[in-house]
C-alpha cells in the first residue's frame, strides 16, 4: 500500500507529463500538435529545469519522433514521445516497425480528430486510425487514469515487449483541470525499475542485426511472434493492473463497469464519455430503469472473451464509437464487438452509435434518451432502421 | 540437401540478428566480368582499394595481394582508375596491372 498521497489539481496533459518526469526516460524526441503539445512542452521544462536526465531532441516532424524514438529505443534506451492526430498518422509509417522490432515505447497521445476537414477537438479516429499498428492502446476517461496508465504502461510495454499508447480525450481531458492523486517520486522510481532491455544495439559484447529484409520463406513466421506477443499481452496486462492496485490502491483491468450486475441494458463506450454517462445511469437508475455502464479501457489487444461474457447476459447494449470506420458499416469498437459476440450463444440486442465527432458535445439528456432507446429495444417495443445511429447530425 | 526452414516458436524474440553477416553473402556470383590482377605491374598506390565499392581488394601489409571473389561484383572500377592502366598499360596491355577478363572464362 502507498503510504502517501499527494493530491494535486493537474490538467491530462499536465498529469501525463507529470508520469513522464517520475518515469525519468532516457530519450524523447517529439514535435508539437495541437492538443499534444503541452506534454512534450512542460516536459522540456523538466528538461531545462534539470529534474529529468532526459536527451530531449526536438526534431522537424512526427515521422522524425517516432524514427528516433524508435532508434533510442533499440540502441537500449526507455525512451516516449507524445503526438495526437494528423502527427499520429505522419508517425503511421514507423508504427508498426516499433511494434514489430518489440519496442517497448510508451506514447502519451491526445485523441483529436483526424483532417479533412481540420479540427483540432476530440474524437478517435485518429488511434483507430493505426488499430492494426501492432501497439496497445489504452483509452482514459480522465487525467488520473492517464497518470497511472502510463506507470503501468512502462511495466506493461517492458514485460511483453511491445509499444502501448494512452490517450485521453482531446481538450476534453488534455486541457481540463482535475484533482488527481500522485504517487511519490521514490515509490513510482521503485515500481518501473530499470530497463532491461534484452537485446540492443549499443552492446559491443553482443552485435546484432536488426530489421532486415525478410523474404517470403521467413516473413511469415517473424511476424508470428509480434502477433503471438499481442495475443499474450492480454495477461501481462491483467497482472500489472492487479500489482498496480495491490500497490497503490486503484484497480484497473481491459475495462470498467458501472452498476451492470443487475442491468437489463448498457452503454459500451471508451474515454471522457463516460465519466457522462456515469450520471446518466444515476439518474435512470432514481427513474427506476435498470441500466449500467461498461467502460472499455483497453482496446488493444482486444478483451474479446471477457467482453463477450460481461455483455452477453444483457438484453440490449449500445455501443458508442467515437470515430466512424468509414466501411460503411459502423464504428470501430461496434464491429470488433459484434465479431467478439458471433460465437456467443446468448448476445444482447445491439444497437450502435456514431457520436461526438469533431468534438461535438453529448448531454447527459442524450445518453439518457439512448438508453430509454434500448430499453424499448430490449423488450421489442422497438425497432430501429439501421444498425447505426449518427448522434445528433442535422440531416 | 536443404536445411529445414524453422518454425516461427522456434525464432529468436525480435527481428534482431547477429551482426555482420553480409559478409556471409556471397554477392560475387553475379558477376559476368572480373579483374585478374597482375602483380608485376602493380605500383602499389591502393587506388583500386580506395575506389572498390565493395571492399573487394585484398590488402596485407600495406601491398595489394589480389581480390576477394565472393564479393567483387566486376563492375571494373578498379580498372577504370588505375593509374598504370591509365597511363603506361593504356596502349600495352601487358603492362596492366588490372585486366578484366569474361566471367565464363572462370565458370567451370
Amino acid at each position: 500500500m502507498a503510504d502517501k498521497k499527494l493530491t494535486v489539481a493537474k490538467t491530462g496533459n499536465e498529469a501525463m507529463a507529470e508520469a513522464m518526469r517520475q518515469i525519468n526516460p532516457d530519450v524523447v524526441a517529439a514535435y508539437p500538435i495541437t492538443p499534444a503539445t503541452e506534454i512534450a512542452q512542460i516536459f522540456a521544462g523538466f528538461v531545462a529545469d534539470g529534474l529529468v536526465d532526459t536527451e530531449f531532441v526536438t526534431v522537424e516532424s512526427e515521422h522524425s519522433a517516432m524514427s528516433a524514438t524508435i532508434g533510442a529505443a533499440a540502441a537500449g534506451g526507455r525512451c516516449m514521445t507524445a503526438t495526437s492526430s494528423q502527427g499520429l498518422m505522419l508517425m503511421a509509417e514507423m508504427l508498426p516497425i516499433a511494434s514489430s522490432l518489440r519496442l517497448p515505447i510508451v506514447m502519451p497521445e491526445v485523441n483529436r480528430t483526424i483532417s479533412a476537414p481540420i479540427n483540432i477537438h476530440c474524437d478517435h479516429s485518429d488511434t483507430m486510425f493505426v488499430r492494426d499498428s501492432g501497439w496497445m492502446q489504452i483509452y482514459c476517461e480522465d487525467a488520473q487514469e492517464a497518470y497511472d496508465s502510463i506507470l503501468m504502461g512502462i511495466k506493461i510495454a517492458e514485460k511483453i515487449r511491445l509499444p502501448m499508447m494512452v490517450s485521453t480525450d482531446g481538450f476534453i481531458i488534455s486541457h481540463c483541470m482535475a484533482n488527481i492523486d500522485l504517487i511519490p517520486d521514490e515509490e513510482v522510481k521503485k515500481y518501473i525499475g530499470k530497463y532491461d532491455p534484452k537485446t540492443w544495439l549499443l552492446n559491443p559484447e553482443k552485435k546484432i542485426t536488426i530489421g532486415c529484409l525478410d523474404l517470403q520463406d521467413y516473413y511469415f513466421e517473424h511476424k508470428m511472434v509480434a502477433i503471438d506477443a499481442m495475443r499474450r499481452a492480454k495477461g501481462v496486462i491483467k497482472e500489472c493492473c492487479e500489482e498496480f492496485g495491490t500497490k497503490f490502491g486503484r484497480k484497473y483491468s481491459f475495462f470498467d463497469t458501472y452498476k451492470i450486475d443487475d442491468a437489463d441494458v448498457a452503454i459500451l463506450a471508451m474515454g471522457s464519455l463516460t465519466g457522462t454517462a456515469k450520471v446518466a445511469v444515476d439518474n435512470m437508475r432514481k427513474a427506476g430503469k435498470k441500466v449500467g455502464l461498461i467502460k472499455m479501457r483497453v482496446f488493444r489487444p482486444f478483451p474479446a472473451d471477457e467482453l463477450a461474457q460481461v455483455v452477453s447476459g444483457l438484453k440490449a447494449l449500445a455501443i458508442m464509437d467515437r470515430s466512424d470506420a468509414m466501411s460503411g458499416l459502423e464504428g470501430p469498437l461496434a464491429v470488433e464487438t459484434k465479431a467478439a459476440l458471433y460465437n456467443n450463444d446468448r448476445k444482447p440486442k445491439i444497437h450502435s452509435y456514431v457520436y461526438g465527432l469533431g468534438g461535438r458535445d453529448v448531454q447527459i439528456s442524450e445518453l439518457e434518451s439512448i438508453y430509454n432507446d434500448i430499453d424499448d429495444l430490449a423488450r421489442a417495443k422497438k425497432q430501429f432502421d439501421e444498425n447505426v445511429t449518427y448522434l445528433g447530425v442535422r440531416e | 540437401m536443404e536445411k529445414r526452414k524453422l518454425g516461427w516458436k522456434e525464432l529468436p524474440d525480435a527481428d534482431s540478428i547477429e551482426a555482420g553477416t553480409s559478409a556471409e553473402f556471397k554477392t560475387g556470383d553475379w558477376r559476368s566480368q572480373r579483374p585478374v590482377f597482375h602483380k608485376e605491374n602493380c605500383i602499389q598506390c591502393l587506388t583500386c582499394w580506395v575506389v572498390c565499392p565493395d571492399a573487394a581488394i585484398i590488402v596485407e601489409d600495406g601491398k595489394v595481394t589480389g581480390y576477394d571473389y565472393d564479393h567483387c561484383k566486376g563492375c571494373g572500377i578498379c580498372a577504370n582508375e588505375c593509374p598504370v592502366n591509365k597511363g603506361k598499360g593504356k596502349d600495352d596491355v601487358s603492362k596492366r596491372p588490372i585486366i578484366m577478363e569474361d566471367e565464363k572464362k572462370f565458370q567451370k
